[in-house]
């Protein structure tokens, strides 16, 4: 938006409050979370403590709901990319007929608010695991597995989708001229073209489904995980030590995030570097010069 | 869903639809319609058979059979575990009739606490999507459009930076940031413009922006991704003819940028509307969201086929939302889920 100066001040002005906006509520817990006062308070600071870490890593039910969590996040990613990727195989070979149909059905978890996915899971479960004498699956943590998975793995298959459209069948149809099966073609070509996006919605899986809360709490029953633990607290008022618990999620994000950084610097730098080499080496080439060992 | 009856659906319909697909293709091998190979000569047996297990196990078992039992329940009257099934278990408009007209022996003549509730829900939802549709153009247009790639990478940092943090924590942030001690009411008591403490909480001001709050990066990212496929030759073309900036947005940029508007616009409603952990954490008092009364009915009330009927009610409405969205825009589905 470029402009006068006066159109300038008034679009730096709305980032400056956007972004206040958008950061100053995490401020407020970051502050908090170092403040002795037992209920969250900014302002005036009374002294500087860490004790609200010691009491967050003291706290059973958060570490209990922390471990849960991750468990059903790992199972999510187990069934929600493997079945992601079968709905986007299967979205590109179905006839044109029944693609809108199909495109329906599976998409439509995306656009269902959590809460009637929760409720529509356990409601199938129970009449389900009760009618075929396999109570022992009606558990907490099976259907919370199950209800995520239904969104999740239409967002997984939105993401293999995307980079799958961009396949050359090309390749397939060599491969297997050349007398490779399809069990191969799947698993040396097919797999390893969508290796990045099956990365990222295995990263994408996880954290939807570690912060999920709509659905889960209707699908975890009796169980917990850290979300619903903390939705119980929160609900009844709270110590700084959910303020420390949103400190220590920024911080790993942020050290992760410089990380990846610094990682894909260095694998930009080595891609440049071969490149470099390669282009040289051509070059070397067409000048009828030997190639450099 | 009851007894064997709800069995034979939920093994019958997966069946029965493999057996029509089949029947299907068949009959499209014989009349010259399909060509090439087919499905499993084309992935081979293996790869077939993981395909057509995989897909046909989500589609039935986790999204289309759970949801028909649900509406399946909210058509059935609430019942002691030894009745199901048997002689009273019949279909009833019942807990439909009790969110329209509340209990048989109250005397009220509308159910005015829900209907409310759930007018009030939608109202707002449409409110939060239209205002966070506000809040973030201005910025979406900015990333997609001029800002160098450096800038661009922080600001998607600090865009993504909040949402690492889970919504429960960020509604909280909000209730630390509104109370009554909180840092704004101490601002405005400091600076003289209010005497007493404001309680944001009771009037709802925490629900509405921790609701905006919470869903503002599914606006902000649609609208990048379609403004960002704009050629900027055809901005700067409009301003060289002298279009004014508004006339640019309105007739280039927004034209443009149609399925990342209805897109994001679909989903904050849809979000909004589904919203559980703000109207819990933020709502004042006084405040009915209707996610919060649904879960009652689950759990407070135990009312099972009540709370599945109040679900429905907010799922179809969600579908009508999502439809006329569609329709104003002239979009298909296809392109608002990309």
């Amino acid at each position: 938006m470029s402009g006068g100066p006066f159109q300038r001040i008034m679009f730096a002005l709305y980032i400056a409050i956007f972004f206040l906006y958008l950061l100053g509520p995490l401020a407020v817990m970051g502050v908090s979370a170092f403040n002795t006062p037992q209920y969250p308070q900014v302002w005036p600071i009374e002294g500087l403590t860490l004790d609200w870490f010691g009491l967050l890593l003291a706290d059973a039910d958060m570490m209990y709901g922390l471990k849960t969590s991750i468990w059903i996040g790992l199972l999510v990613v187990c069934i929600s990319v493997p079945v992601g990727l079968a709905g986007a195989i299967v979205m590109t070979q179905i006839s044109a007929r029944l693609r809108s149909t199909y495109y329906l059905i599976v998409v439509s978890p995306v656009l269902t608010p959590g809460i009637i996915i929760g409720i529509s899971t356990v409601v199938f479960w129970r009449q389900f695991t009760a009618d075929t004498g396999t109570r022992f699956l009606y558990d907490g943590i099976i259907l919370t597995v199950l209800g995520q998975s239904s969104f999740i793995s239409a967002y997984c298959m939105l993401i293999i989708l995307a980079r799958l459209q961009r396949f050359d069948r090309v390749q397939e149809e060599a491969a297997l001229d050349l007398g490779a099966s399809y069990p191969q073609v799947f698993r040396h070509i097919l797999l390893p073209f969508l290796k990045p996006a099956l990365a990222s919605a295995a990263v994408l899986a996880f954290l939807s489904s570690f912060e999920n809360y709509n659905t889960t709490t209707f699908s975890i029953l009796s169980d917990k995980t850290l979300t619903t633990v903390l939705a119980g607290r929160v609900r009844q008022g709270t110590t700084p030590a959910i303020s420390a618990l949103a400190v220590l999620i920024v911080g790993v994000t942020i050290i992760g995030a410089i990380a990846y950084e610094i990682w894909k610097r260095r694998a930009d730098a080595a891609a440049a570097r071969r490149q470099r080499a390669a282009i040289a080496a051509e070059e070397a080439e067409l000048a009828g010069e030997p190639i450099p060992a | 869903m009851t007894g064997t009856g709800g069995l034979t659906l939920a093994f019958g319909l997966p069946l029965a639809v493999a057996l029509i697909l089949f029947a299907l293709a068949a009959y499209e091998r014989r009349a010259g319609l399909a060509s090439g190979p087919g499905f499993f000569q084309r992935n081979g047996l293996a790869v077939g058979l993981y395909l057509v297990i995989a897909v046909g196990f989500w589609a039935f078992f986790v999204i289309v059979l759970p949801q028909l039992a649900m509406v399946d329940m909210s058509f059935r009257p609430k019942l002691p575990p030894s009745q199901m099934g048997g002689p009273k278990d019949l279909y009833t408009l019942e807990n439909y009739r009790y969110f329209l007209f509340g209990s048989t022996t109250s005397t009220a003549e509308w159910n005015w606490l829900h209907i409310k509730a759930f007018l009030l829900t939608i109202g707002v939802s449409i409110a939060i999507t239209l205002l966070n549709f506000a809040i973030c153009y201005p910025i979406a247009f900015h990333m997609a459009q001029s800002a160098s790639v450096g800038r661009l990478r922080i600001l998607l940092l600090l865009l993504i930076l909040p949402y690492w943090v889970n919504e429960i924590l960020r509604a909280f942030a909000f209730r630390v940031l509104l109370s009554s001690g909180g840092i704004i009411n101490q601002a405005l008591l400091g600076s003289g413009l209010t005497s007493e403490p404001i309680d944001f909480l009771a009037a709802d001001v925490g629900l509405y922006m921790g609701l905006s709050y919470a869903y503002l990066l599914m606006m902000v990212f649609p609208l990048y991704n379609a403004i960002e496929s704009l050629d900027k030759n055809q901005i700067e073309a409009a301003r060289d003819l002298g279009a004014p900036w508004w006339h640019i947005h309105a007739f280039i940029v927004m034209p443009h940028a149609k399925p990342g508007i209805a897109s994001g616009c679909t989903l904050v409603f849809m979000l909004c509307a589904g919203a559980l952990a703000a109207p819990l954490v933020l709502g004042g008092p006084r405040t009915l969201w209707f996610t919060p009364i649904v879960y009652d009915r689950f759990y407070q009330a135990f009312n099972w086929p009540q709370g599945a009927a109040y679900a429905f009610v907010l799922l179809v409405t969600c579908i009508l939302f999502v439809l006329l969205v569609l329709k104003a825009f002239r979009l298909s589905l296809g392109e608002i889920t990309r």
